[in-house]
C-alpha cells in the first residue's frame, strides 16, 4: 500500500489516455455483465432444475400432446415417487407483447413436485377452493399491478381461441434467486372442463414431471418410461429436467459458445489497448524508472510496479463496468417477459473480477519485464 | 557484507579499474587503469572535460555498473562482484544520488519525492514522514512540501533533489553536475547546501563538474582526462 501514490500518479500522468482506456475497459465488462445475464437467462433453468425431477414429453415434439391417462402408468413404474402434468396455455393478457407462461395444473400434486414456489398456505387453500383460482408469481403480479382478488382475462389463442377469466388466488414467491416468479398457474379441472364442452384436446396434456425415489436411479427409470410407452400412439421422450430445460436452450443455439465468443473478441481488443497504454506508460518514463532503480529498488520492485499500475487501470475499469452491468441488469428482463430469469449472477461477478485481474497481468507483463530488465546508467541517459 | 564504512582509512578505494564499451566491433576505453581513494567526511569534486568518463566513474562508485577490470570497495564492500539483487540493496543502504536534471518523479508532491527511498525501509508512515520534514528543513523547503515539481523553480527542484538523497541518511552522497541546469545564484545556493552537509553534518559527498567556480567549494579535486586521473591537488 505504501506504493500506492507512485503507482496511482503514474495513471493519472495522462489523463486522457487513461480515461479513454478506462473507458474501453468499463465498456467492455457492461458488455459482459449482459452477456453473463442473458447466458444466464437462457440456460439459468438448466442450472436449477432438480437432480431428482424427470421431464416426459412426446416422442415426436414437445407440441405434440399425451393422454392424461399416462400419470397413473407412471406412478405404477418401480422408482416413481410422484409425478404431475402441466399443459402450455399460450395466453395473451391484453397485448400480445405482455408474454409470460401460464399453465393448467392439478395444485396440490404441482405445489408437492415444485417445492420452489413458495405459496403461502391460506393462498393454497383458497386456490383449492376456487374453480377459476390462478397463482401467480411476484414478477408478474408486481408488473400488472395484480392483486389477491383481481379478476383477470387472458385470451388463448390455441385453447377454445376464446377469453378466459382466472381469479387471482395467490401469488408466489421464489426459493431461490434464480426461481422465475413470472409464470401463472390455475387449475387444470377448469380448463379440462371448458376444453370437454368443445370437444378439443380433452384428457390431454402438454408433459409431464416425474420425481425419482433415487436420483443415481434417474436414467433406468427414464429408460423404463419410455419402454412403458413404446409401440403405443403417444410414444415418450424421458429425460433429465436440466437437460429438458438445455433443449430449450439449444433451439437459439450453443449459448454458452456465442457468449464466449463474443466476449474473446472483446477481451482481446481489450488486451491490445490496455497493453499498447501500458507500452506507451513504460517507454515515456524509462528515465523515472532508471531514477527508482539508481535510489535502490530492485528489479522485482520495478516489475511489481509495472504490473501493479497495469492491473490498477484492469480492475478499476472491471468493478466500475461490473458496477454498472449490476445496476443496470438489477432492473430486471429487459424484455418484458421473454427472459424471466434475466440477472448477472455473483458467480459471474467474481469471474469477471478475476478477468480484469488476469487482464491486467497479461497487458503489464511485457512493458513490466521492460522495466525491469533496463540498465540503471542506460535508463538515466534518457531521463 | 561488512558494516565497517571504510577500508584502509578511505570509504572509497578503487584500485585498477577499467571501463570498456562496446560500440559494434569497436572498443570504448572511457576509464584505464584508474585508482582512487576517497576518505570519509570528504568533499570531493571530479573535473574533466566532456567524454573524460567522470559520469562512468561516479556510475562505478555509487553500484549503477560495473567495472570490465579492477575493484571497487565502497564503505566496506566490494561492490564490483554484488550481484544486481543485492547491489540494489547496497545502494539504497549507503548511496544518495543528486543528477543534474534533478530527476523527479513529476506525478508526485515534494515530500512525496522525497519520501520515495524511505519506502524500501521498513519504516512506518509516521517515521518516514518525520524523516521526509526533516530532510525538507535541511534544505529549507517545508513551505514547499506539498508542491508539484512542475510548480518550482530549478533552484527549488534541485533542493527536493538533495533532500530525497540525503533523507535515508547514506553514507556517501554523488552529485552529478548539481549546478548544471541553474543559473548562477541558485548554483550557489545548491553549493552552499553542499558545503554545509559535508561540513556541519560530516557527509562524504563526490561532485561530478566541469565547473571550477563549483569545484573550489570542494576540499579536494581531482582532474580525469581521457579515462585516467591526471593530477590530485589538495586545496
Amino acid at each position: 500500500m505504501k506504493f500506492f501514490h507512485l503507482v496511482w500518479g503514474n495513471l493519472k500522468r495522462r489523463k486522457l489516455r487513461t480515461s479513454l482506456t478506462l473507458l474501453s475497459i468499463l465498456v467492455a465488462f457492461v458488455l459482459f455483465g449482459f452477456l453473463c445475464a442473458i447466458k444466464q437467462a437462457l440456460v439459468g433453468g438448466v442450472a436449477l432444475a432438480g437432480a431428482d425431477r424427470l421431464v416426459v414429453r412426446h416422442k415426436v415434439s414437445l407440441i405434440q400432446l399425451l393422454p392424461e391417462s399416462y400419470q397413473a402408468r407412471m406412478e405404477r413404474i418401480p422408482g416413481v415417487a410422484a409425478a404431475t402434468h402441466q399443459t402450455w396455455f399460450g395466453g395473451i393478457y391484453q397485448d400480445p407483447k405482455n408474454f409470460f407462461m401460464q399453465c393448467p395444473v392439478v395444485p396440490e400434486q404441482f405445489m408437492a413436485m415444485f417445492p420452489e414456489f413458495i405459496l403461502p398456505p391460506e393462498q393454497m387453500k383458497a386456490w383449492l377452493a376456487t374453480r377459476t383460482g390462478a397463482i401467480v408469481g411476484r414478477k408478474t403480479a408486481e408488473r400488472f399491478h395484480w392483486k389477491i382478488g383481481d379478476r383477470v382475462p387472458i385470451m388463448s389463442p390455441i385453447w377454445l381461441r376464446k377469453t378466459w377469466e382466472f381469479d387471482i388466488v395467490g401469488i408466489f414467491d421464489g426459493a431461490k434467486k434464480g426461481t422465475d416468479t413470472t409464470s401463472m398457474f390455475f387449475r387444470y379441472d377448469y380448463f379440462d372442463e371448458a376444453r370437454k364442452s368443445q370437444n378439443f384436446g380433452t384428457g390431454q396434456v402438454g408433459w409431464y414431471t416425474i420425481r425419482v425415489k433415487d436420483p443415481a436411479q434417474a436414467a433406468d427409470v427414464a429408460r423404463r418410461v419410455d419402454e412403458e410407452f413404446a409401440n403405443s400412439p403417444a410414444e415418450t421422450k424421458t429425460e433429465p429436467e436440466g437437460a429438458f430445460a438445455q433443449g430449450f436452450a439449444n433451439q437459439i443455439g450453443n449459448i454458452a459458445l456465442i457468449v464466449g465468443g463474443i466476449l474473446g473478441a472483446v477481451f482481446f481488443t481489450i488486451l491490445l489497448v490496455t497493453g499498447s497504454t501500458m507500452s506507451q506508460a513504460v517507454r515515456e518514463r524509462i528515465g523515472e524508472l532508471g531514477v527508482l532503480k539508481a535510489i535502490g529498488f530492485t528489479n522485482g520492485q520495478v516489475l511489481a510496479l509495472v504490473l501493479a499500475e497495469s492491473c490498477l487501470l484492469t480492475v478499476l475499469g472491471g468493478v466500475l463496468g461490473l458496477g454498472l452491468a449490476w445496476l443496470l441488469t438489477a432492473r430486471g428482463d429487459p424484455t418484458g417477459g421473454m427472459l424471466p430469469l434475466f440477472f448477472f449472477p455473483v458467480r459471474d461477478v467474481l469471474i469477471g473480477l478475476g478477468i480484469s485481474i488476469v487482464l491486467g497481468l497479461i497487458t503489464g507483463i511485457l512493458p513490466a519485464q521492460q522495466a525491469m530488465r533496463l540498465r540503471v546508467a542506460d535508463a538515466l541517459r534518457r531521463m | 557484507m561488512s558494516n565497517n564504512p571504510a577500508v584502509n582509512g578511505a570509504l572509497v578505494r578503487i584500485e585498477g579499474v577499467e571501463k570498456i564499451f562496446h560500440r559494434g566491433s569497436e572498443e570504448i576505453h572511457v576509464l584505464s587503469e584508474l585508482s582512487l581513494q576517497v576518505p570519509a567526511g570528504e568533499f570531493l569534486a571530479l573535473m574533466g572535460p566532456s567524454g573524460s568518463g567522470k559520469s562512468t566513474l561516479l556510475n562505478l562508485i555509487g553500484g549503477l555498473d560495473r567495472p570490465t577490470k579492477g575493484t571497487v570497495h565502497v564503505a566496506g564492500d566490494r561492490i564490483d562482484t554484488l550481484s544486481d539483487h543485492a547491489l540494489a540493496a547496497w545502494r539504497a543502504r549507503h548511496i544518495g544520488f543528486v543528477f543534474q536534471l534533478y530527476n523527479l518523479m513529476p506525478v508526485l508532491t515534494a515530500e512525496r519525492n522525497v519520501e520515495l527511498p524511505l519506502l524500501l525501509t521498513h519504516l512506518s508512515k509516521a517515521e518516514r514522514q518525520k524523516h521526509v520534514e526533516t530532510a525538507l528543513a535541511m534544505v529549507g523547503l517545508s513551505h514547499r512540501a506539498k508542491h508539484y515539481p512542475r510548480t518550482m523553480s530549478g533552484g527549488e527542484q534541485q533542493r527536493v533533489g538533495i533532500a530525497r538523497g540525503i533523507v535515508t541518511d547514506p553514507t556517501l552522497l554523488l552529485c552529478d553536475e548539481p549546478t548544471g541546469d541553474l543559473d548562477r545564484k541558485a548554483g550557489d545556493e545548491i553549493l552552499n547546501l553542499l558545503q554545509a552537509l559535508n561540513r556541519e553534518h560530516g557527509k562524504t559527498i563526490i561532485m561530478v563538474t566541469h565547473d571550477p567556480h563549483a569545484s573550489a567549494r570542494a576540499a579536494r579535486t581531482v582532474h580525469l582526462d581521457k579515462g585516467q586521473l591526471t593530477n590530485e591537488p589538495v586545496k
